[in-house]
């Protein structure tokens, strides 16, 4: 049975929409299991020595990370409580056409900061009423036209030329991966997305 | 700390900081709302984060890169491509990494339309990075569905990098 769907003024319609914490899943145990073969590898390759040197690295770069994820959880949240979600619907909805799609990727190409930044707002977008469409245009420009990555990473280790030549060439991609979503996104749930 | 670490935090916590006063100028529930949600996002997310950073050294560990440029010789047309596009894929490690196997492809006499499929592949849909960072903070069921429709991209951008040319 299919529970009715709430009234419009109801107090569930104007709650700030929560986004839904994930158990562990089959994802994390995937992970877990390649790390644990590939440290056994490791070790039997390198012995305890090359398993400690990976892991004291690690625990490093971790501590180094960890502010940052903080600070990019709080971003996405903050988003989540004060973006007006009738416009968010409205601009990056699923309606909002090609001019929705070119918000996303130029919201992605304009966003600073690393992948834990990215990936909280991206999240955060998806929560208040972008669709897939818009947010993977998002997700994809921040990727491949970002200017932060190509700038701090490739510039230096691929040379001026090459960069540009690969950034000009992918600058279509965003709008058409975004419009692929869609495309496809609407015949995958064509009565929306299932809870 | 680098110059550019430290740009990195000075515009994460200073967005932090403009949208926590935009939030505050709507009432202090607001703020305690976000702060209460961030926070457990941060719990939730920490355990995630931690198995892919401290896993991922030892991924990349028995993945030499020697496989992956091998993969990326000259003149290899589509097949080059292709296997380009699963190496780009597979290549595990941050952003050095996946250039600098691109800047040793170009060097050792890679093509460049494979070299740039393999750096778009490795931008859109490098597993570990998924794992590390997209699956944590995202719906799983969003992560898959965008790498499943980046597929043809980088098969895209070789075939505009070869109808384009070199600069």
């Amino acid at each position: 049975m299919k529970q009715p769907a709430p009234a419009d003024d109801s107090p569930e319609a104007e709650a700030v929409p929560r986004r839904k914490r994930k158990p562990v899943g089959w994802s994390m145990i995937f992970i877990a299991v390649l790390v644990a073969v590939s440290a056994t590898l490791v070790y039997r390759r390198d012995g305890i020595d090359g398993v400690l040197k990976i892991l004291t690295d690690d625990l490093w770069l971790f501590g180094e990370i960890l502010p940052r994820v903080l600070a990019g959880c709080l971003l996405g949240a903050l988003i989540t409580e004060i973006l007006p979600h009738e416009k968010v619907s409205r601009s990056l909805g699923p309606n909002s056409g090609l001019k929705g799609l070119l918000i996303g990727t130029a919201f992605g190409a304009i966003l600073r900061g690393g992948p834990f930044t990215a990936y909280p707002v991206a999240a955060a977008l998806l929560t208040v009423g972008a669709d897939f469409g818009a947010t993977i245009a998002m997700v994809v420009s921040w990727t491949l036209i970002g200017y932060g990555r190509a700038v701090a990473w490739e510039l230096p280790i691929l040379g001026t030329d090459f960069t540009l030549w690969r950034i000009v060439i992918s600058l279509p991609i965003p709008i058409l991966a975004g419009a692929l979503g869609r495309f496809v996104y609407v015949r995958m749930y064509p009565k929306g997305e299932p809870t | 700390m680098t110059i550019s670490a430290l740009l990195i935090d000075i515009t994460l916590w200073g967005s932090v900081l403009v949208l926590g006063l935009i939030a505050f100028r709507r009432g202090r529930v607001v703020v305690v709302s976000a702060a209460r949600e961030g926070g457990m996002d941060f719990i939730n997310i920490v355990p995630r984060i931690a198995l892919g950073v401290i896993g991922s050294g030892y991924i990349a560990a028995v993945i030499p890169p020697e496989i992956i440029t091998g993969w990326l010789g000259p003149d290899s047309g589509w097949l080059g491509v292709l296997t380009a596009v699963i190496a780009g894929g597979l290549t595990p490690g941050g952003p050095v990494v996946g250039f600098s196997i691109g800047a040793v492809a170009l060097k050792v006499g890679g093509g460049s339309p494979q070299v740039i499929a393999y750096v778009v592949a490795w931008a859109l849909f490098a597993f570990q990075r998924l794992i590390l960072w997209e699956i944590p903070f995202m719906p799983a069921r969003f992560v898959w569905f965008r790498a499943a429709v980046s597929v043809p991209f980088p098969f895209l951008a070789a075939a505009l990098a070869m109808a384009i040319g070199k600069p």
